[in-house]
């Protein structure tokens, strides 16, 4: 089932100012992994809640295929949500649990007792977790918590699968054996899916397609490869991975930095003021007649070590760069960094 | 018996240590936040000494008196016709009284904890105000609007309708007087709650009124069973505001502590002591069931939730 959000506007306050959503549009294809990727505060969720039919948006379309399905309540949409905190309800056991929502349906609708059983034991099969039907949502752990909340939402035949920073509550190798394990079951059931998350690297390994949000509106939507590779604005360039920017000058096919010459060419034609953004190893010491930068600092993250560098002809401005591990050198020592690679945003 | 061969030489030392740990140990006994023994001492007797003088020698009193003069006695004055028809309609009233407040509180506390609204806050604060208000003052507001010269006092007799001195009036006071505490026992547990086990029900596909049932009212229902106590002891114990009301027709509009109260004046002290050791015994049954439903669901409860 394809989904499309058109020119969603929604405003909490009511009022002209902030918009939790500003004109956004949102096509996902059918059977498709799309991630909603943000900081907090980008109307990530809110974009979710608007598709999900739980928030009104104040104007736009919601559209399930060629269905426009923006007037119609939560249950008519038939999607399956997941929620952040699994919310599964405690009065009830676990095979309870998914199989509510076939028991809320009206007599003429509702699967006879026999095949909700079945339903409900084919489901946690799928979500291994067979044999603990008969638990209460307090006796399992918050993985399997939020293997239950899945399988709850898939027992109702979704048209589509909505989760909320599915994995937000759960420490971190439970959160990467569950992407995984979620990917699978995406492949399996080929529900159109959409995720929310506020974690880059769950985005970029999970999804098909990643739409990154800002300020109530997308930056930008993309393959993961092409969201890293090519971002199309300085805040994704900035949000995905790690970057700093330097304030450059496009000139005579060339970049300046203050009055050295980056060793880069100026495609397209711009030219101006602007920004140019560098990934940690995008910029290399170099011995050979580099421009002179000054170490500020040497941190150690992980496998790699990093040197802040500053140009004195920049004043404060400072770049993140990795530095060989058998390269010897002090901070406040003045060494030659090369350009390799950058991203210039005019403006 | 190897070790302490092999370790006689330090001997001394080892006993210095085990002393100065024992030291440490006691000390850690008595933590920052705990008075020491003596203080302790006397602030558990002089709260059990008020309990004792305050709450239980009264109560024993009451049992005391009322069967001071035998069983039968006791047992004549609760069967007299007049004892008898206060005792039904105060369990009328509270029939009719408890189960609409258990509405009011119920859809209250889902207004005011599932939804915002404006004058939310007015609302909550009305909800409160039978708290604030004199039981007299509430019984009189009944008589200024449906007594004979009240507000609607024509309009009452021109179609031949009693409120005040009869039922209608008594059941309304002590609705108002007991308002609030089905509300108020549902408002924090329902706001703790937050909404987010009906935003799933409702992406189910359940229904408001299925969400209601099979949700919302499961996580209340601890906490609204304790209101609907704390609510019907206070109905059929209500005086002030029913007095105001009740006209003290005897056999008619006296409930059972106006039965009380009139009997003591007719210094017929048994027969008082007799129908006030039925309602006290009503108090000690609501404390009970209250005390194990604590013990039993104390998490569902909305008190417990108000006080994390």
């Amino acid at each position: 089932m394809q989904v499309r959000a058109q020119n969603i506007i929604k405003r909490f306050d009511g009022g002209p100012g902030n918009a939790a959503l500003d004109d956004v549009s949102l096509d996902v294809g059918s059977g498709e992994l799309v991630a909603l990727l943000g900081p907090s505060g980008s109307g990530k969720t809110t974009l979710l809640r608007v598709i999900a039919g739980l928030e009104q948006a104040n104007s736009g379309q919601v559209f399930f295929g060629d269905e426009d399905a923006s007037q119609k309540s939560v249950q008519e949409r038939r999607v399956g949500f997941v929620f952040q905190n699994y919310a599964l309800f405690k009065h009830m056991t676990i095979a309870e649990n998914i199989a509510f929502g076939l028991e809320v349906r009206t007599r003429g609708t509702r699967p006879p007792k026999a095949e909700i059983k079945r339903r409900v034991l084919e489901l946690l099969d799928l979500v291994q977790l067979s044999g603990l039907d008969k638990r209460r949502p307090a006796q399992l752990s918050g993985g399997q918590r939020q293997r239950v909340a899945l399988a709850r939402a898939l027992a109702v035949e979704p048209k589509v699968l909505l989760l909320d920073e599915p994995f937000g509550a759960l420490d971190a190798k439970v959160r990467r054996d569950l992407r995984r394990w979620l990917r699978e079951i995406h492949d399996r059931t080929g529900h159109t899916t959409i995720f929310v998350t506020h974690d880059q690297d769950e985005a970029l390994e999970l999804a098909d397609r990643v739409a990154v949000l800002s300020k109530g509106k997308i930056e930008q939507i993309g393959t993961p490869d092409d969201i890293y590779d090519h971002p199309a604005t300085p805040f994704v360039h900035d949000f995905i991975g790690e970057a700093s920017s330097l304030p450059v000058v496009a000139r005579d096919g060339s970049f300046w930095l203050g009055a050295e010459r980056i060793g880069l060419p100026v495609l397209g034609g711009q030219a101006g003021q602007g920004r140019l953004f560098v990934r940690p190893q995008d910029v290399v010491f170099d011995q050979a007649g580099g421009i002179p930068a000054e170490v500020v600092a040497v941190r150690r993250t992980g496998a790699a070590r990093r040197a802040e560098i500053a140009f004195p002809a920049l004043g404060g401005e400072r770049v993140e760069i990795n530095a060989p591990a058998a390269l010897n050198f002090q901070p406040g020592e003045t060494l030659p960094v090369r350009f390799m690679r950058g991203t210039f945003y005019p403006g | 018996m190897s070790e302490i061969i092999l370790d006689r030489q330090h001997a001394p030392d080892l006993g210095l240590a085990a002393k100065a740990r024992a030291k440490i140990r006691t000390r850690r006994a008595t933590p920052v936040t705990q008075d020491g023994p003596w203080l302790r001492a006397i602030l558990v007797t002089l709260a059990a000494a008020f309990l004792l003088f305050f709450l239980v020698l009264p109560l024993v009193a009451v049992f005391y008196e009322a069967l001071r003069g035998g069983i039968a006695t006791y047992f004549a004055a609760l069967t007299e016709p007049d004892a008898l028809s206060a005792i039904q309609l105060t369990l009328t009233v509270a029939a009719i009284a408890v189960p609409m407040n258990v509405l009011f509180g119920i859809a209250a506390a889902w207004a005011i904890a599932k939804f915002d609204f404006k004058g939310k806050s007015f609302l909550v604060t009305l909800i409160d105000l039978p708290f604030s208000v004199s039981p007299v003052v509430a019984g009189l507001i009944y008589v200024l609007l449906f007594g004979a010269q009240g507000l609607f006092g024509p309009f009452l007799q021109a179609h031949h309708i009693q409120v005040i001195f009869a039922i209608p009036g008594i059941v309304l006071a002590t609705v108002f007087v007991t308002f609030p505490y089905v509300a108020r026992e549902l408002i924090p547990l329902m706001e703790s709650q937050g909404t987010l086990d009906e935003e799933v029900a409702l992406t189910l596909g359940a229904s408001g009124w299925t969400t209601f049932w099979r949700v919302t009212l499961p996580n209340i229902k601890w906490a609204l069973l304790y209101g609907v106590l704390l609510c019907n002891a206070r109905a059929m114990g209500e005086f002030g505001a029913v007095s105001v009301v009740s006209g003290h027709i005897r056999g008619y509009t006296n409930t059972m502590p106006l039965h009380v109260e009139i009997l003591y004046n007719e210094y017929n002290i048994q027969a008082a002591f007799a129908v006030a050791s039925l309602l006290a015994l009503l108090a000690l049954v609501t404390l009970a069931t209250k005390t194990l439903l604590e013990i039993y669901f104390g998490e569902n409860l909305g008190g417990k939730a108000r006080r994390q």
